[in-house]
């Protein structure tokens, strides 16, 4: 056993990398379910982000362009989900797994050419002074840029569902869509806007696996982290700051657990990587006395029915 | 301006009807897909659709469709009873897992004694193996008001490392030159689950046919079932009619829990055989959307499990002789999601022309 | 039983097809994952197309792909055999049960099952003695690491797997009696992310080599971005990376052994065998090694693998230790394919505990 391989610095710094993807696809999902709609798609919009920017990025040499590609893609098959559940009025759940389906199909049908290419690098930022800090530049200054934004749009989220009248709007519709309708607040509308910003969210989370932290394309490369994304928001009970403190424990615990294999640490593999799992059910059980937590519609159907 | 005007009564006849619609639609669209793959569309669809049933090979695959059937009607079933009252079991897929492990586990502890109590033994122990692991989202609603949704879908990656480690530790054949995976429970007369394997009958057929019964009566001609429904339709008129909460969840989610484990358990002793890392192949998200697709109705989920499992063979037959690639397979299952999910609508909503005033 | 007796009518119906030679031999591959995998079964698919380039119109090949391990297999091997095949390649060890149970009831086909030890009058078995590729592999990594830690990325802890770690760990040490491994078990043969991360881990405590035993380029792509760490291709070439970490690589090869079953079918020559081969026979590739790695070693890696290829030379010849320190060969001695095929215990010298 020889612990003192393992660098904190980097194991942070590392982890924070490995969060980006979950991070990412579950702040949309946030907003998804804070205006009471529960879209289980969120693995499917991902891969669609996934091949969607690997493709673009590859093409046109630019990650940028990818990156956006991706969260193009993720909010385009986000918009079946609209059709089914705001239009068709169909049952969330079995809309969300039957898109997870079509994503992982679709994907693997666009990618088929893409195989064993590599998409164009994604600068990290490199500041001058900043980054060249002991410990903090490492960890906090020496990224690629989409891990900013995925920090950032948790900020935004935050001051917009707190402090802006839109986000009240939001939070009532999630909360009692009837009162909200009643109130003249168009409740389809809201909801199909929030639903399109969880794909294209998803679809950037999917983007960073497949040009950042991986970076290459393969069939069902996302395995399974949208399911993971999911679980997230309810770790963080509905709130953007614990949504990315509980990405970064994810993350936390598959990078040690790695580093402790590799120092050398006897560790039972298959329990240690439940325990995220087992984490989020022990967190569930302390929040679900605060009832206020999850938006009071979640799920629902709305129809207006005058 | 066109308004949906919802039912006084969901549509009898469009609900016989839409199915049918969804079907013609996918083909279609599914058609244009395989087209531009370039593939004949209407050899394709028919491949899918038409030879599983009544091609050259039928004999071979319509006990075929037992086999793959019968897992996702009897979890549907199950799933179907929570889903009618408000109850979100969707972690059907770990429950399935552990009723394996569990009543697998038992056969494999006999060995190599052969009697004839080892299979009933084994079949208890599978239903008690989803049965708890269903039960601790229950509980945990039951006593803390946790979501339910969640706490089954987070016990279900739970339930797949215990798979790998069971595969490799506990469970793993001795004989089997340190590969992960158990011994072949088909290989000994006690554990074996198959009836008759040419014909696609093993005990978990039987399971799930006795189960759309059960439920068809249970929700037709029973009290219980009669407060399932009400608590779905009618949660505040569910309480004045004396309906305990708590014993619903309980139950419901239970019995889902118990069918998913029975399912998991015939499945390794009669068509996968053994434990395996990769024992799990999604039969309990599937059956969540065959639940749907059978409206919650016992007989409409015994029909989309039939449905599945039709898009399941004949899409592995399409692969082979038109060398259509899975994906696309997949993305023709997603259609006709999709379209089975949206031209619902038509059974409770009635589609009309309005003039100026909106909603 | 009435369908019983169907299915011996068809078998021999099917028997008789095979009789006229004016039909192409018809050949089934049955796959455990897409064919856009990017390595086992993409390597299988090229074993594919070899078939289809060799022969013509004479062989017609179908695949199914992404197939589960269980009942889906059997009914996909049921399928092909029902089309026609003549002879089917199942390419995934958990296929094993399945093969000899579809076998039984076609004894007209021929099956062939990768990586099991089940045979029967028609099923061979076959699979590559990649351990050999990684005795050249740890020998290279033994002599370029320059922190003298290697990682080591496996999958599952399986015998396949140790031997791998075994070989590696053994020549690397001959070249380079500091090196240490240091492996981590991703309990995955495919997860992009998490090999990535295994690999990242790895590098982070101090590791400049990177061999890995899963299945995707993510590690060679955690390496490329490390900079100067090297790694090799895996399953296939991953020639992408030669500008980068990949200083070489092992591949599988099984187009050379389809073709010849392919043909033994053709020629009414098929027999039941069980093959294990290695470099020599051409099952088991090395790819080409690049500038990086210094002439003396790369002469001394195609020694080695020479000496492989002919035979004069068994990766595994005492005298070698286990990990707990008992005997187990005396030196010149070489280890049985019986022992090598089960491995379930680290050599001497390798730190950490085989999980479970």
């Amino acid at each position: 056993m020889d612990l003192s391989a393992i660098n904190p610095v980097l194991l942070v710094a590392s982890l924070m990398v490995a969060a980006t993807p979950i991070l990412l696809a579950a702040i949309g999902e946030l907003v998804v379910e804070k205006a009471g709609i529960l879209n289980l798609g969120v693995e499917g919009m991902m891969i669609i982000g996934a091949i969607c920017g690997f493709a673009v990025a590859v093409q046109t040499d630019s990650s940028t362009l990818g990156f956006l590609a991706a969260a193009i893609g993720g909010a385009v098959l986000s918009l079946l989900f609209v059709i089914l559940t705001q239009v068709a009025l169909a049952n969330q759940v079995a809309s969300g797994l039957a898109l997870t389906l079509f994503g992982l199909g679709l994907s693997a049908l666009l990618g088929q050419s893409f195989v064993g290419l590599k998409p164009p690098p994604t600068p990290e930022l490199n500041i001058p002074f900043l980054s060249d800090i002991p410990v903090l530049g490492p960890i906090l200054f020496s990224h690629d840029p989409v891990l900013y934004l995925g920090i950032a749009i948790v900020a935004g989220v935050w001051a917009a569902l707190k402090f802006t009248r839109a986000g009240l709007i939001l939070r009532a519709v999630g909360e009692n869509h009837d009162a909200a309708h009643a109130l003249g607040y168009k409740v389809i509308r809201i909801r199909i806007m929030a639903i399109l910003f969880g794909g294209a969210c998803a679809g950037l989370g999917g983007a960073y696996i497949s040009l950042v932290r991986v970076p290459l394309w393969t069939e069902g490369m996302t395995a399974g982290v949208g399911w993971i994304a999911l679980a997230l928001v309810v770790f963080g009970s509905w709130k953007p700051w614990r949504v990315l403190l509980g990405a970064y424990l994810f993350g936390g615990v598959t990078v040690v657990q790695l580093n402790l294999q590799a120092a050398g640490v006897a560790i039972p593999v298959e329990y240690l990587a439940m325990s995220p799992y087992l984490i989020t059910i022990v967190v569930l059980v302390i929040l679900s006395k605060d009832k206020s937590s999850a938006p009071a519609s979640l799920g629902r159907i709305f129809h207006a029915s005058h | 301006m066109i308004v949906l005007e919802k039912r006084p009564q969901p549509s009898q006849a469009w609900s016989m009807a839409t199915p049918l619609i969804a079907v013609l639609a996918t083909m279609f669209f599914g058609g244009l897909l395989f087209l531009t793959l370039g593939k004949n569309p209407i050899e394709a669809i028919r491949t899918i659709f038409y030879d599983p049933l009544f091609g050259e090979f039928a004999f071979y695959y319509r006990p075929q469709l037992l086999v793959k059937g019968a897992p996702l009607v009897l979890i549907a079933i199950g799933l179907s009873l929570g889903f009618k009252a408000g109850i979100w079991n969707i972690g059907a897929e770990g429950q399935y897992i552990m009723g394996a492990i569990v009543g697998a586990g038992i056969g494999l502890a006999f060995y190599p004694l052969e009697a004839w109590y080892i299979l009933p033994l084994m079949v208890i122990g599978g239903a008690f193996g989803g049965w708890i692991w269903a039960m601790i989202p229950g509980i945990l609603k039951v006593r803390f008001g946790t979501n339910e949704i969640l706490v089954s879908l987070m016990l279900v990656y739970v339930a797949e490392q215990l798979l790998a480690s069971m595969s490799l530790g506990l469970l793993k054949n001795p004989e089997g030159h340190g590969f992960p995976g158990s011994r072949n429970l088909n290989d000994y007369a006690s554990t074996n689950g198959w009836i008759d394997q040419n014909v696609g009958m093993h005990w978990g057929v039987v399971a799930a046919l006795i189960a759309v019964i059960f439920a068809y009566i249970l929700l037709n001609r029973h009290m219980l079932g009669f407060h399932i429904r009400l608590t779905g339709d009618a949660p505040r008129a569910a309480k004045f009619a004396g309906v305990k909460p708590a014993r619903l969840i309980l139950f419901t989610l239970g019995m889902s829990g118990a069918l998913a484990g029975l399912a998991g358990l015939f499945e390794a002793s009669g068509p996968a055989g053994q434990i395996t890392i990769d024992f799990s192949t999604g039969y309990g998200f599937t059956a969540i959307i065959v639940a749907f697709l059978g409206r919650l109705h016992p007989v409409g989920i015994l029909l989309a499990g039939a449905l599945m499992a039709l898009t399941y063979i004949g899409g592995d037959i399409a692969q082979g002789s038109l060398g259509l690639p899975a994906a696309a397979i997949q993305v023709f299952q997603g259609m006709l999601l999709f379209f089975l999910l949206a031209f619902d609508l038509l059974t409770n909503f009635r589609i009309r022309l309005a003039s100026g005033k909106v909603a | 039983m009435k369908l019983t007796s169907l299915f011996t009518s068809a078998a021999m119906a099917l028997g008789l097809a095979t009789g006229v030679m004016a039909e192409p031999t018809k050949v089934g591959f049955v796959y455990v994952g897409p064919v856009g995998d990017g390595g086992w079964t993409y390597e299988h698919d090229k074993g594919r197309q070899a078939v289809e380039a060799e022969f013509g119109d004479d062989v017609e090949t179908t695949f199914v792909e992404s197939v589960a391990e269980g009942p889906d297999a059997e009914r996909v091997m049921t399928q092909m055999v029902l089309e026609g095949a003549d002879l089917i390649f199942t390419t995934s060890f958990g296929y094993m049960d399945q093969t000899i149970n579809v076998a039984k009831k076609f004894p007209n086909v021929r099956f062939e099952h990768a990586t099991g030890y089940k045979t029967a009058d028609n099923v061979s078995v076959y699979s590559a003695r990649f351990y050999e590729g990684r005795a050249i592999q740890g020998m290279i990594a033994g002599e370029m690491t320059k922190t003298n830690i290697i990682g080591y990325i496996g999958s599952f802890p399986i015998p396949e797997v140790v031997r791998g770690i075994n070989s590696a760990y053994i020549h690397a040490k001959k070249v380079n009696p500091d090196v240490r491994f240091k492996i981590v078990w991703a309990y995955t043969w495919f997860d992009p992310a998490k090999e990535a991360d295994a690999a990242k881990v790895l590098i982070e405590q101090g590791a400049d080599v990177i061999l890995q035993h899963t299945d995707s380029t993510a590690p060679l792509a955690a390496a490329a971005e490390a900079g100067n760490v090297i790694g090799f291709g895996q399953a296939s070439d991953m020639a992408e990376y030669t500008d980068g970490p990949r200083v070489s690589s092992i591949i599988d090869n099984w187009g050379p052994y389809y073709i010849e079953r392919t043909k033994a079918v053709m020629d009414g020559t098929w027999e039941t065998v069980n093959t294990w081969d290695g470099i020599g026979a051409g099952m088991v590739g090395i790819g080409a090694m690049t500038d990086k790695i210094p002439a003396d070693v790369q002469d001394a890696a195609n020694a080695l693998k020479a000496s492989i290829a002919s035979g004069e030379y068994h990766p595994f010849t005492g005298p070698l230790k286990k990990q707990d320190g008992s005997d187990w060969l005396a030196e010149g001695e070489v280890a049985d394919d019986g022992t090598l095929a089960g491995m379930n215990f680290y050599v001497e010298g390798i730190e950490g505990d085989i999980p479970n």
